[in-house]
């Protein structure tokens, strides 16, 4: 999954904490600086009271599957066509914000709901280094 | 809530043929769609004075299908950014314009070469900027991926299963061997639902719409109006487009959706029923967005047609048969006829609500619901004869 031909995620004003954090190997998560609701993606203004004020705080990596496929048909082929099958899932931080990601060092087939999970980081060309999940013992 | 009760009406629907390669252009094909549905209406051109469409940079200006045309004057053109979520939702804002006075007659077209031009989820920008930065390095990319997370998220929850799946497949594919506009007429069995390959697990190719050129069109009037016209008019009892909170940054974002077990139609369905003064148990007809099999499920449970985590055991069970308690998608839906972004099942109720479906008739069908959207964000018509 690190060809570089793959999409390159290019962080913004909100972003790059999260991209930052993920290159040193931590998984950044904002907060409301008020309210103190975690969230995910990270954004400027809290939806939840609408303030402006941000933090950031390094998450535990636990989580588990709330949902996930097995991508079998590469798009597009040129690129994706030595991964297949990989997985893709949503996983569910245990501070409560929900992140897309791939579920690598199993089986995709062994992979059960609400499964235990935790981060793992992976390096890739250019400079990208995106979170990644491997099972845990719960 | 949509306010317009039987005060609007469609008077009017016209498409071109549904093709893998129309050989011709995304304005040709609309500018014939809408052309078609004026004629279908007996309005002359020159008296219609709204045109409004969706599309997701795969279409061409309302504007520019007004000037090719000839309409003297669109008072009324809108260009709304959308997919399959917006098919009821322009039909709905023609009623609300013609209310406001902004417009007297109002087509609402959708056109695309969407096999031989611009192919949904053939890749996303190499650089991913914005929400796409959080989806895309994964590989997660394409619209049956995204809607595959949905799927498995209902599997996990309430044991739903391929062969539930397959059995939309498998009836819609039935319907549309009776339907001659139909791309895919061939009939399939279970157990070729079975032997299709896996493209992005829970799904199989036969659980995946088709990819089409084509356009369809209908033209919306006052109902007093289209009483004097061609057709018996069909109208517009009620409708509701959205899907509460967090719908994402986009339709394919659904990051921050709470429960990926139950769609938009969950979050609409109070209002739909509300406006139209009618029930589910009152339709006799309906005609649902199936860009994917799994969709139907999750909508016919958010619709109120059977309780959440039912939808499975509803669709096995043959309700949803031309001969069941609720025919789906008479025309074959997109699975089947074409994708058109959910207006070709508006120009299917109007035919079953006209009568004139031919062989595909349900016998004395009076009410009629058309969907559109399958994930945060979508909307609804109810329509009667
Ligand atoms: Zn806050």
């Amino acid at each position: 999954m690190n060809d570089f031909s793959k999409p390159v995620p290019v962080a913004d004003s909100d972003s790059a904490p999260f991209w930052e954090g993920c290159r040193a190997h931590r998984l950044m998560i904002q907060r409301c600086g008020s309210c103190k609701t975690p969230r995910f993606p990270p954004m400027r203004t809290c939806p939840k009271c609408h303030s402006t004020e941000t933090e950031w705080f390094k998450a535990s990596g636990r989580g588990t599957v709330y949902s996930w496929i097995v991508v079998q048909h590469p798009v597009p082929r040129e690129v994706y066509g030595q991964d297949v099958p990989y997985v893709v899932a949503l996983i569910d931080l245990e501070e409560g914000v929900r992140m897309v990601s791939n579920v690598i060092g199993l089986d995709p087939h062994a992979i059960i709901g609400n499964m235990p999970v935790e981060v793992t980081f992976e390096e890739g060309q250019g400079g990208v280094v995106l979170p990644k999940f491997k099972p845990r013992e719960a | 809530m949509f306010t317009l009760r039987d005060k609007y009406a469609i008077a009017g629907i016209g498409e071109t043929a549904y093709t893998k390669n129309s050989g011709t252009t995304v304005l040709n094909l609309a500018v014939e769609a809408c052309q078609k549905a004026a004629d279908d209406a007996g309005v002359p051109v020159e008296e219609i004075d709204g045109i409004v469409s969706y599309n997701f940079g795969d279409s061409v200006p309302a504007i520019g299908v007004a000037t090719a045309l000839g309409i003297p004057n669109a008072g009324y053109a809108v260009d709304f950014a959308g997919g399959g979520n917006a098919a009821n939702l322009i039909t709905l804002t023609a009623a609300a314009a013609i209310e406001a006075g902004l417009a007297k007659s109002v087509l609402c077209f959708r056109a695309m070469n969407g096999r031989s031009g611009f192919r949904l989820g053939g890749g996303r920008e190499f650089q991913a900027r914005g929400i796409t930065q959080y989806t895309a390095p994964f590989g997660w990319i394409t619209y049956p991926q995204a809607m595959a997370m949905w799927c498995r998220r209902h599997m996990i929850e309430y044991g739903t299963t391929a062969e539930q799946l397959g059995s939309v497949a498998v009836t819609f594919r039935e319907n549309a061997s009776l339907n001659e506009r139909a791309m895919q007429r061939e009939r399939i069995t279970m157990d070729d639902y079975m032997a299709s390959r896996f493209i992005v697990e829970p799904f199989r190719m036969l659980d995946i719409c088709l990819e089409s050129d084509g356009a369809c069109a209908v033209l919306v009037t006052k109902a007093e109006h289209a009483r004097d016209l061609k057709h018996k008019p069909v109208y517009i009892m009620g409708g509701a487009y959205g899907g509460g909170p967090n719908q994402g940054e986009d339709l394919f974002d659904a990051i921050r959706w709470p429960d990926h077990s139950q769609n938009y139609a969950a979050y609409i369905a109070d209002d739909l029923w509300r406006s139209a003064g009618v029930g589910p148990s009152d339709v006799d007809v309906a005609e649902i967005y199936d860009c994917f099999t799994y969709s139907v499920i999750m909508q016919l449970e958010g619709f109120g047609f059977c309780k959440p985590g039912e939808g499975g055991p509803f669709v096995a069970s043959g309700a949803i048969k031309r001969d069941g308690s609720l025919p789906l998608n008479t025309h074959g839906g997109l699975l089947s006829e074409a994708y058109i972004h959910g207006l070709n099942h508006v120009l299917e109720a109007v035919r079953q609500l006209r009568g004139d479906a031919g062989p595909r008739q349900i016998a004395d069908a009076e009410i009629a619901l058309t969907t559109a959207g399958a994930m945060t964000c979508g909307s609804a018509m109810v329509l009667r004869a």
